[in-house]
């Protein structure tokens, strides 16, 4: 199933690049767009933004181009080249995130046998430049904004590990594209018409996940690191202008980058169940599933990203002391329950 | 009382942004909308009483100066000097009256606390609802007694006095 026209390696490459832009770009715009103005604003009793183009569309650029307007400030005894490439590395995790998640049965950049892994050491990289941006701003909300970060990423690190770890017994394997290929050509019971799913039988990894995805995106409930009451904006407090817009964009893309993995991991990502249509193996699936992969990613992914915001406007803040505690002592021993006994079905059957 | 299962509070907590969302979502007809309105294109009425700005009717100020006075913030100017005026019975000595130059109010400074409006015995000084008056420049806040007058029209008719209340006796 090769494409009618070979396409050199540089230009093979300068399609992957514009891929993960678009890849990484589009679901942020929209999730700000379509969650963070429009549904926040509803939830609100609100209309949100209605004045850029016609029910405030245009908004996001309004939005961009201000922030491209402002001066872009670094403080004075701010360890300078640190500061200015923080947010830079936070963008960065998601770019290389992204870089994993399959699309369709040849639309991926890459895929590889340790796709889980790296996906997990990657998806770390932003808690480097968030710590980056706490230290080097040469203030004390960014630095306790920093440290509070750095602890919550670390401590919710361990429950999403533990979570996709569930998975990775179930499947297999750690390569992305085998764990969809799995999950929409296996059969539940003998039924085949749903695929397998990994929901059906890790939910619990699957509510571990969205919760630890929800305390490393630090959406609402797990916003401690930029409580702006009491740390003005945390590690972002010293940004202004472009730095900030990077940071801004970094955050809802990697919530969008969290939600397409996690509909890889258990919502059986872009694929549709292959008995639909007869496929038996990858080789056998029509073309058009490259088009309409991404499509049923990109449904998927909105519903989760859905989710995630949803929970974001609903909730208070956690408190320091409890954040920890519920990761140590109810999401982790929750996790290792989990995979104990995925092992002993996957043993048992 | 019988213990009725409850939903958990987190659910609930989402069951009610859910039903908001809807709410503001439903169209306009059927009872729904946002509880805001679209302000430059739309607007509300503010409430008769509202503390939007304050009006002035010169006819009836005499330059007491109880207002400025009172003022917490200093925020009213008044000057004012004296007139003769004719007799009010033929015959009688001509009659010295204020009259007033100058009553600025600087609304920049003034915190609507309304206590010039109270303290007033000549009923010269009156809220009213009107609350467009926003200026570029923080200086040209401070507006003058033409500036006041033109707000009278604004001020709404004093609403009936409630039963029983008691009236104000006349001369």
């Amino acid at each position: 199933m090769n494409l009618a026209v070979t396409i050199p390696y540089w230009g093979q490459s300068l399609l992957r690049v514009l891929g993960g832009t678009v890849a990484v770009l589009l679901p942020a715009g929209t999730i700000v767009y379509l969650f963070l103005f429009k549904m926040m604003s509803f939830m609100q009793s609100r209309l949100g933004p209605m004045e850029a183009g016609p029910y405030g569309s245009m908004q996001l650029f309004a939005e961009v181009g201000k922030w491209l307007q402002k001066e872009d400030i670094t403080p004075a005894r701010a360890d300078k080249r640190v500061f200015r490439a923080a947010p830079l590395i936070v963008l960065v995790s998601t770019f290389l995130l992204v870089a994993v998640v399959p699309f369709g049965p040849d639309a991926y950049f890459t895929q590889f046998d340790a796709g889980i892994f790296y996906m997990l050491a990657v998806s770390s990289i932003s808690t480097l430049g968030i710590l980056m941006a706490g230290w080097s701003s040469a203030n004390k909300y960014s630095l306790l904004g920093g440290l509070r970060a750095a602890g919550q990423l670390i401590a919710y690190e361990l429950p999403m590990v533990l979570s996709v770890l569930g998975v990775v017994i179930q499947a297999g394997t750690m390569n992305l594209q085998t764990i969809v290929l799995k999950q929409n050509s296996d059969s539940i019971f003998g039924f085949d018409g749903l695929g397998y799913p990994y929901i059906a039988t890790q939910f619990v990894g699957f509510l571990v996940f969205m919760i630890a995805v929800q305390a490393e995106l630090t959406q609402t409930p797990f916003d401690m690191p930029i409580a702006e009451s009491e740390l003005v904006s945390g590690y972002m407090t010293e940004y202004s202008g472009f730095r900030f817009l990077i940071f801004f964009i970094a955050e809802f893309a990697t919530a969008g980058v969290f939600a397409l993995i996690a509909s890889v991991l258990f919502l059986g990502g872009w694929g549709i169940p292959f008995s639909w249509f007869g496929w038996d193996s990858v080789d056998s699936i029509d073309n058009w599933m490259n088009v309409a992969g991404p499509l049923v990613m990109i449904t998927k992914m909105m519903v989760l990203a859905g989710i995630i915001m949803w929970v974001r406007f609903s909730y208070p803040r956690f408190r320091e002391d409890q954040l920890q505690r519920f990761a140590w002592k109810v999401l982790i021993p929750v996790s290792l329950i989990n995979i104990m006994l995925t092992a002993i079905f996957k043993v048992a059957f | 009382m019988a213990n009725k299962p409850q939903v958990p509070g987190l659910l609930k907590g989402l069951g009610v942004t859910a039903k908001t969302m809807a709410q503001t979502l439903k169209p306009k007809k059927f009872g729904g909308g946002a509880a805001t309105v679209q302000y430059p294109h739309e607007k509300e009425t503010p409430p008769i009483r509202a503390r939007g700005v304050i009006a002035l009717r010169e006819d009836n100020c005499t330059a007491c100066m109880l207002c400025a006075r009172s003022c917490p913030d200093w925020c009213i100017y008044i000057e004012g000097h004296k007139e003769l005026a004719p007799p009010r019975r033929a015959g009688g000595a001509p009659r010295k009256v204020n009259k007033l130059d100058r009553f600025d109010i600087d609304y920049a400074l003034c915190m609507y606390c309304g206590i010039c409006v109270e303290v007033c015995p000549f009923d010269a000084l009156f809220w009213s609802p009107e609350y467009e008056y926003s200026e570029p420049k923080i200086a040209d806040l401070l507006h003058d007694k033409i500036k006041l007058g033109e707000w009278m029209e604004t001020v709404p008719e004093a609403p009936e006095l409630e039963a029983g209340a008691e009236k104000k006796k006349g001369k």
